[in-house]
């Protein structure tokens, strides 16, 4: 399965070793991902454009008895998720001085930044007044909400999958393309929540 | 290594070095990693479909042939029209191309397979299982999906006996795991042509086939994610009640048509590009001549996939769309026609002046362009709003769709399964039966459809099972066409199956081809090259020209005489 160097220049010999098929594609594999990335990114796309046709054109947007959103815990969760990018990329750069111990340490903490985030849209899903099926708006609230909710969900367990494989003895040779995708993930996630926080709670 | 002295020996000693993956038909019932096998399994699953849509389509132009509704009940017939348009699309015309995408790419561009041969591995194993979620719909109470292959709402969401479990939702949950499916072979198919190209291929060098294959999995990249969006959120309104869709919660119906729309035009496209690959790859071959203006042809398949974006609107001109809407997607529409326009002439220069070789798989390339130009000229008439909605929802839409689908892109398909049967197989085809497929197919698809056009423009309305006794005649020649298109199916497989199982041994290059899957013994090796991989010098389709296509190419093609 190797392929003739000039192709591919990090692929060096890496002998016949039960790693050695998934290191050779690694390289490959960040481009595929990055191509999936913006893949998804239109889904989301189409999901926003939805959001904002139904509600330019609706008559009554809210459901009867619900005045508005509110937005300052929501907005306090957005700042966490929003720094746990910032905690993502420290989590890079300890990892390529190579050390290894200040790369678990923040990767972990964003992580656990990404479940606090989580938590904080459980308690406002559990206090909200309106449902999934309260018309237009409440589909589309639940639906956004909970489709980022589950990406951020993904997040968390590729971080934790990339935790683990820092335990792996001499693993990070190949291993930073994992976690390169994942930290990519994890800034796009963020991204269409900020852009998700100003649909759904500034534009009222 | 390119080196020169390994090439000769190691790639070339056997006709089946293949550790790992043994030459038998059990390979082909497995998670096999292989691309070519993976590609033999595409198209044999979807030829499979391509008989159980056609089933369909056979028992609708049966029903047809009568003005009244005697054959089949009326709810069965909407039934079987979205069913035959469903499983025409998902299981026969995107797995059969995929399928060529698999055999053809990682050989054209000299990688040993696909960049992720599991991702390739697990997307073909969707294909069967979201098959039988839809065929298992005719067995669920109320029936399959009637609501048509694109299934708007309010129809798409009635759910008169409100089982959870209906054929709708099964319709959808197939449709979504298609969506994923597809996304997932589009990475693997852009990965592996942005960056495992042999070397000196650079992108200018690199054969249509692979630029429109480029092109088309761009757009599912694009457009994909778009329905599945949309599809998500139709089986929400379906499943739990939400209000996307429904007008009464506030929901807009034309939004999902929108949805639909965005992917479902720009997948036509994905459709007809691998076969306009197809022509560019055939018609030098069998001309004996350099495909006409090389960059044109690459650079109009860019064109048509940025342009595929912008014209959806034109299958809602009647949806109630604003009419600055109109406007614009009616231009957008018919700008179409110049990159089209580019590749048709560029075959017709290609073909001019030819020493034509009109084998079954050139007949069939021919018979191809021959109905998509056809096709085009229809296509055309349909971008313009007033024609348009004149001819909205009759026999004129199905006549152009079934052109440019079967008269276009079955023809190329069953072009390329010819030319590369031979390479991929190790048999050669069987000529008096290829031919006899092709006339039955070119007579039987223009009897099929042509009738549809003055139908259309008389107004038969589509998607219904009796009509007026004054459109009898042209119904009667269209069914005995569609009939016709059925018999042609049997020599066709038939020489499949023989020539496969005992046809005579095909040689390396039996065309006189030139492209690096023809520097291959046949059928090629597990991994292609392996690490001998040549070192393209020069443009690709350099017939006549007499200039080598990859270093080395005397002592290559010396080998691979004497395998």
């Amino acid at each position: 399965m190797t392929i003739s160097p000039p192709l591919d220049s990090t692929s060096s010999p890496q002998g016949p070793s039960p790693a050695g098929h998934s290191a050779e594609h690694a390289n490959h594999s960040l481009t595929g991902f990055i191509i999936f990335l913006c893949s998804e990114s239109v889904i989301f796309l189409a999901f926003f454009t939805g959001y904002a046709v139904l509600k330019l054109s609706a008559l009554q947007w809210l459901p009867p008895g619900v005045e508005g959103l509110e937005w300052r815990s929501p907005l306090l969760y957005t700042v966490v998720l929003v720094s746990s990018s910032g905690t993502v990329a420290l989590a890079e750069r300890c990892l390529s001085k190579g050390q290894l111990w200040g790369f678990r340490a923040f990767w972990l903490l964003s992580m656990a930044m990404g479940a606090v985030f989580l938590y904080g849209q459980a308690i406002e899903w559990r206090s909200l007044s309106f449902g999934i099926t309260s018309g237009s708006f409440g589909s589309c609230f639940y639906l956004l909400t909970g489709f980022h909710g589950l990406h951020v969900l993904s997040g968390i367990l590729l971080m934790a999958l990339m935790l683990q494989r820092s335990f792996r003895p001499a693993n990070y040779a190949a291993g930073e393309q994992g976690v390169i995708a994942t930290s990519l993930f994890w800034h796009f996630v963020d991204v269409i929540w900020v852009m998700l926080f100003l649909l759904l709670y500034a534009w009222s | 290594m390119t080196s020169t002295a390994g090439v000769d020996t190691r790639i070339l000693k056997a006709p089946h070095p293949v550790p790992g993956a043994p030459d038998n038909w059990k390979r082909f019932f497995s998670f096999n990693t292989d691309a070519k096998v993976i590609g033999i399994q595409y198209i044999v699953t979807a030829l499979f479909f391509l008989l159980v849509g056609g089933l369909l389509a056979m028992i609708m132009r049966g029903e047809l042939i009568t003005p009244e509704a005697d054959l089949v009940d009326r709810t069965v017939y909407n039934a079987l029209y979205t069913m035959h348009g469903t499983i025409m699309l998902f299981l026969f015309i995107f797995p059969v191309l995929n399928g060529l995408n698999n055999l053809l790419i990682p050989c054209m561009i000299g990688a040993p397979d696909m960049a992720f041969p599991k991702l390739n591995a697990a997307a073909f194993w969707m294909v069967p299982v979201f098959g039988v979620i839809l065929m298992a719909s005719f067995l669920v109470p109320g029936g399959p999906a009637s609501s048509g292959w694109w299934s708007y709402p309010p129809v798409s969401l009635q759910n008169p006996l409100g089982h959870l479990i209906n054929g709708e939702a099964l319709w959808i949950l197939a449709v979504a795991l298609s969506g994923i499916s597809s996304i997932m072979g589009a990475v693997n198919f852009v990965t592996t042509i942005l960056r495992m190209r042999a070397p000196g291929m650079t992108l200018g060098r690199m054969p249509i086939f692979c630029w429109t294959a480029l092109s088309a999995q761009t757009i599912q990249l694009i457009g994909l994610p778009a329905l599945t969006g949309g599809a998500v959120m139709l089986l929400f309104d379906l499943a739990v009640g939400t209000s996307f869709y429904r007008p009464e919660g506030g929901g807009d119906p034309v939004l999902y048509q929108h949805f639909f729309w965005f992917y479902s035009h720009p997948a036509v496209y994905v459709i007809i590009l691998p076969v306009f690959g197809v022509f560019s790859e055939l018609f030098p071959v069998y001309a004996r001549k350099p495909l006409f203006g090389y960059p044109f042809v690459a650079g109009a398949s860019l064109v048509i996939v940025g342009l595929s974006l912008i014209v959806w609107v034109h299958h809602m001109f009647p949806s109630g769309v604003p009419q600055w809407m109109r406007d614009v997607f009616m231009v957008t529409t018919m700008l179409i026609a110049v990159p089209t326009g580019i590749k048709v002439f560029a075959w017709l220069a290609t073909l001019w002046g030819g020493k034509l070789r009109l084998n079954t798989a050139m007949l069939f390339a021919l018979g191809g362009l021959f109905n998509f130009v056809f096709a085009g000229v229809t296509g055309i008439m349909l971008a313009t709003v007033p024609v348009d909605i004149h001819v909205n929802n009759t026999y004129f839409v199905v006549g152009h769709f079934h052109y440019v689908i079967y008269g276009a892109a079955t023809m190329g398909v069953y072009a390329a399964i010819y030319h590369w049967f031979p390479k991929f197989t190790g048999h050669m085809y069987y000529e008096g039966l290829g031919k006899l497929h092709f006339l039955l197919t070119f007579v039987g698809t223009n009897l099929n459809f042509f009738p549809m056009h003055p139908l259309g423009l008389m107004g038969m309305p589509r998607r219904v099972s009796s009509y007026d006794p004054e459109f009898a005649f042209w119904n009667v020649i269209a069914s005995l066409g569609a009939f016709l298109l059925g018999v042609s199916i049997i020599p066709f497989l038939l020489n499949l199956v023989s020539s496969w199982v005992r046809g005579p041994k095909s040689p390396a290059n039996p065309w006189k081809a030139i492209g690096l899957e023809w520097l291959l013994p046949s059928p090629p090796p597990a991994e292609n090259f392996e690490d001998h991989v040549p070192t393209v010098i020069s443009a690709p389709y350099g017939y006549g020209t007499g200039r080598p296509l990859v270093e080395h190419q005397d002592e290559i093609e010396r080998a691979l005489l004497k395998t």
